[in-house]
């Protein structure tokens, strides 16, 4: 291989494979979020509360 | 509204949107994309577009989602029908349920192929074969006869893999899909990465002056900026982002309906979308192309290189490396093909099940056999009139030009009919990661512009590609453009000839076949709002 085509190989390959490591691990490490106290902050707009559509 | 559904767990959603996203294409519309457009100077292209057109993109569907499941929606005709109060809009969000279902009929019918080449590969059917002959096996197996296609084997197979997908839609989103994606995702990974390491390893074969792996990697990865001033290599990058990620079909936004509202999506669509770019740039870019040019030599992969690569020409290259790697490779290659196709194929049942279940209240075991039906009797014509080109106008139709229109309908309603202010809210909200500020005037002007420019440009697209011809006057349409593909522009356009039907005969009722389905599903929109209105009227008094 050209230097030119393995220097663009190994960065790109490995800019993909962190970027996609550091996502996934932040992911991981993020803590799920408490469930809401209130009913209506937690669940989706029952069907006859539904409100009107927003413009 | 009997939609109970919900995701299992957030890794669980990630490996199910990611696997929505890694499909086929990684591992062979990427590489083939790659060596038919200038090699390494691709993957600019490439990656600018994932920056200002599949990122902000990603954001979009994924916020939409979220904004329809907020309402109890979990399909795209009311999901958009909720972000505006004109009606039409929701006729746009047709298209979302349309191309899953377009797509799937003839996807489902690759995947079959894949786990019928799996159980072969297993059993050695490829060992001690030339070229010819694995090529002749595919060609038997789907009765490549110059007439009409009655493969016997291959309907059967269509069946099972059409009821394995139907099966497990039935098993709902986190008793389904998600546990699918849980093992699917990690097998495909650790299959491409050993495929991908035999490749990178392999170096010179010296069956031929250039046979070997290393000018294959060199090939796809030896900057010609040169390139980068064609519009074409652009179009193609762009084109493969629209593929790869899935976005545009409406998928994602039902995926990311099932995500609670106290959740985040801005780092979920990162990982998710990431993801596949590691799948496709990293594992896809190692496979094929090195392989086949480690045994085949440079020059035969340019002129060869295709979709059908990979069942007519894959098995013979693995049967080089002896009996035991032979078995091992083709079971890995066509068992990562299937677990990528199938956790793409259950994406696209997605939107259906979620809108029968939202409007109509149908159970999902219900939802999902009608599927099954209406796939079973759209994915016989792209079967028995395969070589009538009944299959690559499915594909062209469903699964790239309704990608496009769809794509461009959702982002300008998206940032300007909802409102950029709005927009920027759900997608920031509850946000795991800090949103770059610069994606908002992206999402607002240059993504919407980006995709209007490959619209257009595909609309059309002057012959042989040449713009500067035709700008500069000469404006003669490409056959392969949609005005080109519409108007039959270079091909016989009449139905018979000496008495017997034409391909253009073919293609023209498949056409009106996927016509009359999008018409159908629009029809069924239109009589779930007056549903809605009348169950609205109800709860009011």
């Amino acid at each position: 291989m050209t230097n030119s085509a393995l220097i663009l190989m190994i960065v790109v390959q490995l800019s993909v494979a962190f970027i996609t490591g550091y996502f996934f691990y932040k992911v991981l490490r993020t803590p799920p979020r408490q469930e809401p106290d209130s009913y209506s902050e937690n669940d989706d707009i029952p069907s006859s509360e539904r409100a009107d559509p927003i413009d | 509204m009997s939609n109970k559904e919900a995701w299992g767990s957030r890794v669980g959603l990630i490996l199910a949107m990611a696997g929505n996203a890694v499909g086929l294409g990684n591992f062979l519309r990427f590489p083939v994309q790659a060596v038919q457009n200038g090699g390494g100077a691709f993957i600019i292209p490439y990656l600018v577009s994932f920056l200002l057109m599949g990122i902000p993109l990603l954001w979009v569907e994924w916020a939409m989602g979220r904004f329809g499941g907020r309402y109890g929606d979990h399909s795209t005709p009311f999901i958009l029908d909720n972000m505006t109060k004109k009606k039409l809009w929701k006729y746009f969000g047709v298209f979302g349920i349309f191309t899953n279902i377009g797509v799937m009929a003839y996807y489902t019918y690759i995947e079959s192929w894949t786990l019928t080449y799996t159980i072969r590969s297993l059993k050695g059917d490829f060992l001690g074969m030339d070229l010819a002959s694995v090529g002749q096996v595919f060609d038997k197996y789907v009765d490549i006869s110059g007439g009409v296609n009655f493969p016997v084997l291959a309907l059967g197979a269509f069946v099972i893999t059409l009821v394995i997908n139907i099966y497990i839609l039935s098993k709902g989103l986190s008793g389904g899909i998600e546990k699918v994606a849980k093992i699917a995702m990690p097998i495909l990974i650790l299959f491409g990465a050993f495929l991908a390491i035999m490749a990178i390893t392999m170096g010179s074969t010296g069956r031929c002056v250039d046979c070997d792996s290393h000018i294959g990697l060199n090939f796809l990865w030896e900057p010609d900026y040169s390139s980068l001033k064609n519009p074409m290599v652009w179009l193609a990058a762009a084109g493969q982002i629209f593929f790869t990620l899935s976005v545009g079909m409406g998928t994602i936004q039902c995926y990311s309906s099932y995500v609670k509202q106290k959740d985040d999506i801005a780092l979920n669509a990162m990982s998710a979308g990431w993801m596949n770019g590691f799948v496709e740039i990293v594992l896809g870019a190692s496979v094929v192309i090195p392989i086949a040019v480690g045994y085949l030599g440079l020059d035969w992969v340019k002129e060869n290189a295709g979709f059908d690569m990979a069942f007519k020409t894959m098995p013979y290259l693995f049967d080089q490396w002896g009996s035991v790697l032979a078995i091992i490779a083709g079971v890995a290659w066509f068992g990562l093909l299937f677990f990528a196709g199938i956790t793409s194929s259950l994406a696209m049942g997605t939107p259906w099940m979620g809108f029968v279940q939202d409007e109509f209240n149908w159970s999902r075991k219900k939802a999902s056999w009608t599927l099954g039906v209406i796939l079973f009797v759209l994915a016989l014509p792209t079967i028995f009139f395969y070589e009538y080109g009944v299959f690559e106008e499915y594909d062209y139709w469903t699964g790239t030009v309704s990608l496009v229109v769809f794509a461009l309908a959702e982002v300008i309603l998206f940032a300007w009919v909802f409102g950029m202010d709005k927009g920027w809210n759900e997608i920031t909200h509850a946000s795991d990661m800090n949103v770059p500020k610069i994606y908002r005037p992206i999402i607002k002007y240059v993504t919407p512009v980006f995709i209007l420019i490959i619209f257009l440009a595909s609309l059309v697209k002057p012959e042989g590609g040449d713009w500067a011809a035709a700008f500069a006057g000469n404006w003669k349409l490409d056959k392969g453009s949609i005005i080109g593909n519409i108007m039959h522009i270079g091909v016989d356009s009449s139905w018979t000839t000496s008495g017997k039907l034409t391909k253009t005969f073919f293609i023209d009722m498949s056409r009106l076949l996927l016509l009359a389905t999008f018409a159908a599903l629009a029809l069924m929109v239109g009589h779930a709002a007056k549903l809605r209105n009348l169950r609205k009227k109800e709860n009011d008094k």
